[in-house]
């Protein structure tokens, strides 16, 4: 976030939501509703962290996330837009039924370039498995 | 006991003695959270369904960031209604922004602002039982919405 005033600075760091690297995954667990500066942030954050190094997967945990209005929705498929152009695919995991009814009903809808999986457990192993197939490709 | 324990309870969502308004003004980012909490918990006691209360702090979120991001300040008041048995959520935002000149386009599903704003508004109408735009460019935006529980 661009400020020039530290104090502003500094309650923004104390919200961030943790960007978690686990082998070569990213994982980001969303906890509760994001504040929009709390969304942009973690846009940034995430960002910055695909630069470092090569990650295979992000993983978008939202299972603690009770409610996704159209604001949140686009940040989020605006991370896995830019996660992709960094080489880097996404998956949404542990969406509450309740919020895929509101979203249908909405007709908000994820990118292509999302992927979703029941839980984390699920996302990881779909990482993984998508990870070997491409080091077979490059190997072959 | 019981009986009056389920009156006060009926009470609660037709129109009893605590049958109040939540009025919330919105000039804040962190008021669009405490309005869609107000909504939330509000659907919750009215017994509205896990997937109907969603709905509707879905539906109160857009409306509250329309406020936010259109008209810098407003207000979203809640109320308990009933009709013919069912009973429900009134929302009402309110605003003296700008104004929406092309209401009709945006509610066909023909438009969305370059920031997909217009989707907020579309999901709204979409999320709940009833819902109604008064507006004229210049003069403020008001929209009623209410959702019944089922």
């Amino acid at each position: 976030m661009k400020s020039h005033n530290p104090q502003l600075g500094y309650a923004l760091e104390e919200n961030r939501v943790p960007v978690v690297r686990l082998k070569n995954c990213l994982i980001v667990s969303i906890q509760g509703t994001l504040h929009d500066r709390q969304a942009l942030q973690l846009q940034q954050d995430i960002l910055a962290e695909t630069k470092h190094d090569r990650s295979a997967g992000l993983i978008l945990d939202i299972s603690a996330v009770p409610i996704l209005d159209s604001y949140l929705t686009r940040v989020l498929n605006n991370i896995a837009r830019e996660a992709q152009l960094m080489g880097t695919r996404s998956a949404i995991v542990g969406m509450r039924p309740a919020i895929a009814i509101a979203l249908v009903t909405m007709g908000l809808e994820f990118g292509a370039n999302i992927e979703t999986a029941l839980n984390l457990d699920a996302a990881l192993e779909l990482m993984a498995r998508s990870d070997s197939d491409e080091q077979r490709e490059i190997d072959s | 006991m019981i009986r009056s324990i389920n009156k006060a309870l009926l009470d609660q969502c037709t129109g009893g003695a605590q049958n109040k308004d939540e009025r919330m003004p919105i000039t804040t980012e962190n008021d669009i959270s405490v309005a869609r909490d107000a909504a939330m918990r509000m659907a919750q006691e009215c017994k509205f369904t896990l997937a109907d209360s969603t709905s509707m702090a879905t539906a109160v979120s857009e409306l509250a960031r329309n406020i936010l991001h259109y008209a810098m300040e407003g207000t979203i008041v809640l109320s308990r209604v009933s009709e013919s048995g069912r009973n429900g959520i009134k929302v009402t935002a309110v605003d003296s922004g700008p104004g929406i000149e092309n209401i009709d386009e945006i509610l066909s599903g023909g438009y969305t602002s370059k920031t997909g704003m217009g989707l907020g508004l579309l999901g709204t109408k979409r999320l709940m039982d009833q819902f109604q735009v008064d507006s004229t460019a210049g003069n403020g935006t008001k929209v009623t919405a209410i959702k019944y529980g089922r």
